[in-house]
Protein backbone atom coordinates (compact mmCIF):
# COMPACT_ATOMS: atom_id res chain seq x y z
CA UNK A 1 0.00 0.00 0.00
CA UNK A 2 2.71 2.22 0.71
CA UNK A 3 3.54 2.01 -2.69
CA UNK A 4 0.71 4.01 -3.70
CA UNK A 5 0.59 6.50 -0.55
CA UNK A 6 2.83 8.92 -2.62
CA UNK A 7 3.80 12.91 -1.89
CA UNK A 8 2.35 14.84 -4.00
CA UNK A 9 4.40 18.19 -3.74
CA UNK A 10 5.16 20.91 -6.36
CA UNK A 11 3.71 18.95 -9.41
CA UNK A 12 6.26 16.30 -8.30
CA UNK A 13 5.44 12.83 -6.33
CA UNK A 14 7.67 11.22 -3.88
CA UNK A 15 7.36 7.65 -2.27
CA UNK A 16 9.33 9.41 1.08
CA UNK A 17 7.86 11.63 2.99
CA UNK A 18 10.84 12.74 5.18
CA UNK A 19 12.95 15.86 3.87
CA UNK A 20 16.48 16.25 5.45
CA UNK A 21 19.61 18.86 5.89
CA UNK A 22 23.00 19.25 5.17
CA UNK A 23 23.66 21.29 7.70
CA UNK A 24 25.97 20.23 11.05
CA UNK A 25 27.28 16.84 9.82
CA UNK A 26 30.73 16.16 11.43
CA UNK A 27 31.73 15.30 7.64
CA UNK A 28 30.29 14.96 4.46
CA UNK A 29 30.75 11.20 4.31
CA UNK A 30 28.78 10.95 7.44
CA UNK A 31 26.06 13.21 5.65
CA UNK A 32 26.04 10.91 2.74
CA UNK A 33 25.35 7.50 4.37
CA UNK A 34 22.72 9.37 6.50
CA UNK A 35 20.96 10.55 3.39
CA UNK A 36 20.85 7.03 2.01
CA UNK A 37 19.65 5.74 4.88
CA UNK A 38 16.94 8.09 5.71
CA UNK A 39 15.63 7.48 2.07
CA UNK A 40 14.54 10.99 1.80
CA UNK A 41 14.08 11.64 -1.81
CA UNK A 42 14.08 16.08 -1.28
CA UNK A 43 17.75 17.73 0.82
CA UNK A 44 17.94 21.37 1.41
CA UNK A 45 20.93 23.50 0.58
CA UNK A 46 21.91 26.75 1.65
CA UNK A 47 22.63 29.73 -0.74
CA UNK A 48 26.42 31.07 0.55
CA UNK A 49 29.43 32.83 -1.44
CA UNK A 50 32.00 29.49 -3.13
CA UNK A 51 35.16 29.01 -0.63
CA UNK A 52 37.82 31.19 -3.21
CA UNK A 53 40.29 29.43 -0.88
CA UNK A 54 39.59 26.20 -1.92
CA UNK A 55 40.26 24.69 1.85
CA UNK A 56 36.77 22.96 1.49
CA UNK A 57 35.41 19.94 -0.59
CA UNK A 58 32.63 20.98 -2.71
CA UNK A 59 28.99 19.48 -0.82
CA UNK A 60 27.62 18.58 -4.29
CA UNK A 61 30.02 16.04 -4.62
CA UNK A 62 28.61 13.99 -1.72
CA UNK A 63 25.02 14.52 -3.26
CA UNK A 64 23.86 12.42 -5.87
CA UNK A 65 21.62 14.49 -8.09
CA UNK A 66 20.14 11.74 -9.96
CA UNK A 67 18.53 10.38 -6.97
CA UNK A 68 17.74 13.67 -4.71
CA UNK A 69 15.86 16.46 -5.63
CA UNK A 70 17.95 19.82 -4.07
CA UNK A 71 16.37 22.10 -2.26
CA UNK A 72 17.64 25.62 -2.09
CA UNK A 73 16.71 27.50 1.24
CA UNK A 74 16.88 31.35 1.90
CA UNK A 75 18.13 30.43 5.76
CA UNK A 76 19.69 33.48 7.12
CA UNK A 77 17.84 35.58 5.61
CA UNK A 78 16.05 38.63 7.55
CA UNK A 79 13.47 40.47 4.89
CA UNK A 80 11.15 39.34 2.19
CA UNK A 81 13.98 41.20 -0.16
CA UNK A 82 16.70 39.22 1.04
CA UNK A 83 14.81 35.84 1.12
CA UNK A 84 13.79 36.59 -2.25
CA UNK A 85 16.96 37.59 -3.88
CA UNK A 86 18.87 34.20 -1.78
CA UNK A 87 15.85 32.16 -3.82
CA UNK A 88 16.82 33.96 -7.24
CA UNK A 89 20.43 33.35 -7.10
CA UNK A 90 19.35 29.64 -5.82
CA UNK A 91 17.63 29.12 -8.76
CA UNK A 92 20.52 30.35 -11.12
CA UNK A 93 23.02 27.74 -9.31
CA UNK A 94 20.64 24.59 -8.92
CA UNK A 95 18.31 25.51 -12.88
CA UNK A 96 15.25 24.52 -10.75
CA UNK A 97 12.38 26.83 -9.56
CA UNK A 98 11.71 25.36 -6.29
CA UNK A 99 12.72 27.04 -2.79
CA UNK A 100 12.97 26.35 0.57
CA UNK A 101 11.69 29.99 1.92
CA UNK A 102 12.64 31.25 5.54
CA UNK A 103 12.68 35.07 6.46
CA UNK A 104 13.43 34.77 9.65
CA UNK A 105 12.30 37.49 12.66
CA UNK A 106 14.59 36.99 15.16
CA UNK A 107 18.17 35.47 15.95
CA UNK A 108 16.87 33.80 19.46
CA UNK A 109 14.15 32.10 18.70
CA UNK A 110 14.89 31.62 14.76
CA UNK A 111 10.90 32.68 15.13
CA UNK A 112 10.01 33.67 11.12
CA UNK A 113 8.75 37.09 9.81
CA UNK A 114 5.24 35.94 8.95
CA UNK A 115 4.52 39.28 7.16
CA UNK A 116 8.06 38.90 5.06
CA UNK A 117 7.17 35.83 4.34
CA UNK A 118 3.74 36.35 2.88
CA UNK A 119 5.08 38.37 0.98
CA UNK A 120 8.12 37.06 -0.43
CA UNK A 121 6.05 33.69 -1.40
CA UNK A 122 3.46 36.17 -3.06
CA UNK A 123 6.68 37.34 -5.39
CA UNK A 124 8.07 34.54 -5.92
CA UNK A 125 4.96 32.32 -6.78
CA UNK A 126 4.58 35.05 -9.25
CA UNK A 127 7.67 34.47 -10.78
CA UNK A 128 7.25 30.65 -11.11
CA UNK A 129 8.80 29.36 -7.90
CA UNK A 130 7.45 26.40 -6.30
CA UNK A 131 7.61 28.05 -2.72
CA UNK A 132 8.14 25.66 0.63
CA UNK A 133 7.71 28.51 3.07
CA UNK A 134 8.82 27.41 6.84
CA UNK A 135 6.26 29.06 9.19
CA UNK A 136 4.77 29.54 12.50
CA UNK A 137 2.44 27.15 13.84
CA UNK A 138 -0.16 29.87 12.85
CA UNK A 139 -3.64 28.72 11.13
CA UNK A 140 -4.12 32.60 10.11
CA UNK A 141 -0.81 33.07 8.37
CA UNK A 142 -1.36 28.94 6.66
CA UNK A 143 -4.45 30.23 4.67
CA UNK A 144 -2.64 33.41 3.88
CA UNK A 145 0.69 31.32 2.24
CA UNK A 146 -2.29 29.23 0.88
CA UNK A 147 -4.02 32.04 -0.66
CA UNK A 148 -0.13 32.94 -2.07
CA UNK A 149 0.50 30.34 -3.77
CA UNK A 150 2.33 28.44 -2.06
CA UNK A 151 2.68 24.81 -2.52
CA UNK A 152 2.48 23.43 0.74
CA UNK A 153 2.75 25.21 4.11
CA UNK A 154 5.80 24.09 6.96
CA UNK A 155 4.90 24.65 10.17
CA UNK A 156 7.47 24.48 13.11
CA UNK A 157 6.91 21.90 15.39
CA UNK A 158 9.13 23.87 18.11
CA UNK A 159 12.22 26.15 17.80
CA UNK A 160 14.66 25.06 14.89
CA UNK A 161 17.64 22.62 16.49
CA UNK A 162 15.43 22.42 19.67
CA UNK A 163 14.04 19.26 19.29
CA UNK A 164 11.55 20.30 21.44
CA UNK A 165 9.32 18.00 19.52
CA UNK A 166 5.60 18.70 18.32
CA UNK A 167 4.80 21.16 21.10
CA UNK A 168 1.34 22.50 19.99
CA UNK A 169 -0.34 19.43 17.98
CA UNK A 170 -3.91 21.77 18.07
CA UNK A 171 -2.53 24.03 16.42
CA UNK A 172 -0.88 21.92 13.73
CA UNK A 173 -4.35 20.00 14.04
CA UNK A 174 -6.38 23.30 13.03
CA UNK A 175 -3.59 24.27 10.02
CA UNK A 176 -4.55 20.35 8.67
CA UNK A 177 -7.99 20.92 8.68
CA UNK A 178 -7.71 25.05 7.74
CA UNK A 179 -5.60 24.16 3.99
CA UNK A 180 -5.65 22.06 1.23
CA UNK A 181 -1.84 21.99 0.18
CA UNK A 182 0.03 19.66 1.70
CA UNK A 183 1.39 20.18 5.71
CA UNK A 184 5.08 19.69 6.10
CA UNK A 185 6.30 19.89 10.26
CA UNK A 186 9.53 21.67 9.68
CA UNK A 187 11.72 22.07 12.36
CA UNK A 188 11.75 21.11 16.50
CA UNK A 189 11.55 17.37 15.93
CA UNK A 190 14.11 16.15 18.10
CA UNK A 191 14.07 11.72 18.43
CA UNK A 192 11.66 9.51 16.13
CA UNK A 193 8.52 9.75 18.22
CA UNK A 194 8.31 13.06 17.55
CA UNK A 195 8.16 12.66 13.92
CA UNK A 196 5.63 9.62 14.21
CA UNK A 197 3.93 12.31 16.53
CA UNK A 198 3.59 14.59 13.57
CA UNK A 199 2.79 11.98 10.63
CA UNK A 200 -0.01 10.14 13.11
CA UNK A 201 -1.40 13.90 13.00
CA UNK A 202 -2.00 13.51 9.43
CA UNK A 203 1.11 16.04 8.35
CA UNK A 204 2.28 15.34 4.52
CA UNK A 205 5.85 14.97 5.13
CA UNK A 206 8.35 16.43 8.45
CA UNK A 207 11.89 18.13 7.31
CA UNK A 208 14.61 17.91 9.58
CA UNK A 209 18.43 18.55 10.15
CA UNK A 210 20.04 19.03 13.47
CA UNK A 211 18.02 15.94 14.58
CA UNK A 212 19.80 13.34 12.57
CA UNK A 213 22.87 15.55 12.18
CA UNK A 214 23.26 16.24 15.78
CA UNK A 215 22.57 13.09 16.74
CA UNK A 216 25.87 10.19 18.32
CA UNK A 217 25.19 8.31 15.46
CA UNK A 218 23.57 10.11 13.08
CA UNK A 219 23.48 7.13 10.21
CA UNK A 220 21.49 5.16 13.00
CA UNK A 221 19.37 8.59 13.69
CA UNK A 222 18.60 8.43 9.91
CA UNK A 223 17.36 5.22 10.06
CA UNK A 224 14.94 5.71 12.92
CA UNK A 225 13.44 8.52 11.34
CA UNK A 226 13.03 7.18 7.97
CA UNK A 227 11.21 4.07 10.44
CA UNK A 228 9.38 6.46 12.01
CA UNK A 229 8.22 8.68 9.53
CA UNK A 230 6.82 5.91 7.87
CA UNK A 231 5.03 4.45 11.49
CA UNK A 232 3.42 7.30 11.68
CA UNK A 233 2.10 7.75 8.39
CA UNK A 234 0.80 4.19 8.32
CA UNK A 235 -1.00 4.30 12.11
CA UNK A 236 -2.50 8.00 10.40
CA UNK A 237 -3.94 5.80 7.50
CA UNK A 238 -4.83 2.99 9.51
CA UNK A 239 -6.84 5.18 12.21
CA UNK A 240 -6.47 4.83 15.89
CA UNK A 241 -9.08 3.53 18.22
CA UNK A 242 -10.41 6.40 20.08
CA UNK A 243 -8.59 7.16 23.51
CA UNK A 244 -11.22 5.62 26.54
CA UNK A 245 -10.62 5.97 30.59
CA UNK A 246 -11.47 2.90 31.38
CA UNK A 247 -10.46 -0.45 29.95
CA UNK A 248 -12.02 -2.62 27.55
CA UNK A 249 -11.03 -6.27 27.09
CA UNK A 250 -9.71 -7.62 24.23
CA UNK A 251 -10.51 -11.43 25.06
CA UNK A 252 -13.45 -12.57 25.30
CA UNK A 253 -15.61 -13.67 28.54
CA UNK A 254 -17.59 -16.44 27.14
CA UNK A 255 -15.94 -20.00 27.45
CA UNK A 256 -14.07 -19.27 30.64
CA UNK A 257 -13.75 -22.08 33.17
CA UNK A 258 -16.85 -21.78 35.43
CA UNK B 1 41.97 46.83 -12.43
CA UNK B 2 40.72 45.85 -9.10
CA UNK B 3 37.81 43.53 -8.69
CA UNK B 4 35.98 42.58 -5.38
CA UNK B 5 35.07 38.83 -5.90
CA UNK B 6 32.92 37.52 -2.61
CA UNK B 7 34.47 40.23 -0.20
CA UNK B 8 37.74 40.32 -1.70
CA UNK B 9 39.93 42.86 -3.30
CA UNK B 10 40.91 41.02 -6.39
CA UNK B 11 43.59 42.29 -9.79
CA UNK B 12 42.01 41.81 -13.22
CA UNK B 13 43.13 42.01 -16.83
CA UNK B 14 41.26 44.03 -19.04
CA UNK B 15 38.53 43.02 -21.04
CA UNK B 16 37.92 39.88 -18.46
CA UNK B 17 34.74 38.56 -18.58
CA UNK B 18 33.02 36.96 -16.30
CA UNK B 19 33.84 33.44 -18.04
CA UNK B 20 37.24 34.65 -17.97
CA UNK B 21 37.14 35.31 -14.05
CA UNK B 22 35.62 32.05 -12.93
CA UNK B 23 38.59 29.79 -15.41
CA UNK B 24 41.41 31.91 -13.25
CA UNK B 25 39.65 30.89 -10.06
CA UNK B 26 38.79 27.09 -11.31
CA UNK B 27 35.31 27.24 -10.84
CA UNK B 28 33.32 25.11 -13.14
CA UNK B 29 30.30 27.62 -13.88
CA UNK B 30 27.77 24.75 -13.95
CA UNK B 31 26.94 24.99 -10.16
CA UNK B 32 27.36 28.55 -9.75
CA UNK B 33 25.06 31.81 -9.65
CA UNK B 34 26.86 35.09 -10.60
CA UNK B 35 25.80 38.51 -8.89
CA UNK B 36 27.16 41.91 -10.51
CA UNK B 37 26.90 44.99 -9.15
CA UNK B 38 23.87 43.47 -7.43
CA UNK B 39 22.27 42.09 -10.63
CA UNK B 40 21.74 38.29 -10.83
CA UNK B 41 23.79 37.12 -13.95
CA UNK B 42 22.05 34.41 -16.23
CA UNK B 43 24.39 31.99 -16.89
CA UNK B 44 24.17 32.38 -21.18
CA UNK B 45 25.52 35.63 -20.14
CA UNK B 46 28.97 34.50 -18.40
CA UNK B 47 30.67 35.03 -21.59
CA UNK B 48 29.21 38.33 -23.04
CA UNK B 49 29.65 39.97 -19.57
CA UNK B 50 33.02 42.35 -19.55
CA UNK B 51 34.45 43.01 -15.86
CA UNK B 52 35.12 47.17 -15.02
CA UNK B 53 37.49 48.01 -12.50
CA UNK B 54 35.78 48.55 -9.34
CA UNK B 55 33.02 45.99 -10.14
CA UNK B 56 31.86 43.82 -7.26
CA UNK B 57 31.03 39.95 -8.30
CA UNK B 58 29.61 37.71 -5.96
CA UNK B 59 29.92 33.69 -6.97
CA UNK B 60 27.33 31.53 -4.68
CA UNK B 61 27.03 27.85 -5.08
CA UNK B 62 25.15 25.27 -2.40
CA UNK B 63 26.92 25.03 0.55
CA UNK B 64 25.59 22.36 3.29
CA UNK B 65 22.93 23.69 5.63
CA UNK B 66 19.31 23.15 6.74
CA UNK B 67 17.72 25.29 8.55
CA UNK B 68 17.97 28.67 9.81
CA UNK B 69 21.68 28.81 9.52
CA UNK B 70 23.00 32.46 9.93
CA UNK B 71 26.12 34.10 8.00
CA UNK B 72 24.24 35.41 4.90
CA UNK B 73 26.74 36.61 2.08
Amino acid sequence: MMSQDLLRLGGREFRSRLIVGTGKYADHGTMQRAHEASGAEIVTVAVRRVNLDRTQDSLLNYIDEARFLLLPNTAGCYTAEDAIRYARLGREVGLSNWVKLEVIGDDKTLFPDTEGLVAATRVLVKEGFVVLPYTNDDVVVAKKLEDAGAAAVMPLGAPIGSGLGIRNPYNIRLILEAVRIPVIVDAGVGTASDAAIAMELGCDGVLMNTAIAGAKDPVLMATAMRHAVEAGRLAYLAGRIPKKLYATASSPLEGMIG
Amino acid sequence: MDLRVNGKVRAGREGLTVTGLLEDLQIHPQRVAVQLNGAILKREQFPEVVLKDGDTVEIITFMAGGMGEGGAA
